[in-house]
């Protein structure tokens, strides 16, 4: 069966949503979000990047680090701390780049609603401040669409 | 595709509504401060202000006529711009691919 694309969508002055959809239960969604040698084989970023720290401490208040390397070593970390655990339905937890390029600790919101056997994410990603979400989307959080950028598109064609 | 500092600036300079406006209508052809002003709610100077945030981030130029310095969008950083917004939504599309095949995988190894 044909997935469900990838939407994003802001909401009131900082939050963006994020939903997908997966053929499967939503306890083995749950499973690879949260497991870390199964995280470690899909959490990976752009082409030619590894997942050599992947620390999940399941449980409120438990800590977690992801660590994404490259093919030239450059190193890119962030960590976290659960807030909230329903397995296999919700998570919220807040999260920080090392580099802090999203400015400021957001907090995430991983909410799984299964039909039929599918298995639907919803990320609901709450950011510092507008100006931070407004970074974070332009950074590339979204798809060209949003925020105005149909004029770039027809901006780039006639450059 | 690695991510060059340069975009940081070009990536603020877009954050603004008013300047992508400024871009969009630079698309059509180069204009004078007084000609761009003209659309906007707003003062020569306060559009000047938002012209050198676009040409320090490259995204503009002046053109040397001392009476009019007429301004130009240059191509090259928005069409790097746009290649690495493309890059990143196709890396988080990729991931969630990755988790497709996870998916898959974990059904048939546990028979579901």
């Amino acid at each position: 069966m044909a997935q469900d694309k990838l939407t994003v969508a802001t909401q009131g002055d900082r939050e963006v949503v994020f939903t997908r959809a997966f053929a499967a239960p939503r306890d083995l969604v749950f499973d690879c979000m949260t497991k870390p040698d199964l995280v470690k084989r899909w959490l990976l970023g752009p082409p030619g990047w590894t997942m050599p720290v992947c620390e999940i401490d399941l449980r409120v208040g438990g800590k977690f680090r992801y660590v994404w390397r490259n093919q030239d070593g450059r190193d890119m970390g962030m960590a976290g701390v659960y807030r909230e655990i329903a397995a296999p339905e919700r998570i919220v937890h807040n999260e920080v780049f090392d580099d802090d390029w999203t400015g400021g600790e957001t907090t995430v919101t991983s909410t799984l609603t299964e039909a039929g056997g599918r298995t639907t994410l919803t990320t609901l990603v709450i950011y510092a401040n507008e100006a931070a979400r407004k970074g974070a989307l332009v950074s590339g959080m979204t798809d060209g669409m949003e925020m105005g950028y149909a004029r770039l598109d027809a901006l780039l064609e006639t450059v | 595709m690695s991510y060059r500092p340069g975009l940081d600036a070009t990536f603020a300079a877009l954050a603004d509504p008013t300047r992508r406006a400024i871009l969009a209508r630079l698309a059509t052809g180069e204009a004078s401060v007084g000609e761009l002003a003209a659309p906007f709610a707003m003062s020569q100077p306060a559009i000047s202000k938002h012209l050198k945030v676009l040409e320090k981030a490259g995204l503009v130029s002046r053109g040397r006529d001392a009476q009019r310095r007429p301004v130009r969008v240059r191509a090259q950083p928005l069409a790097e711009a746009n290649a690495w917004l493309e890059a990143y939504r196709q890396t988080l599309e990729a991931n969630f691919q990755r988790l497709d095949a996870l998916l898959d995988e974990l059904k048939t190894t546990q028979g579901r």
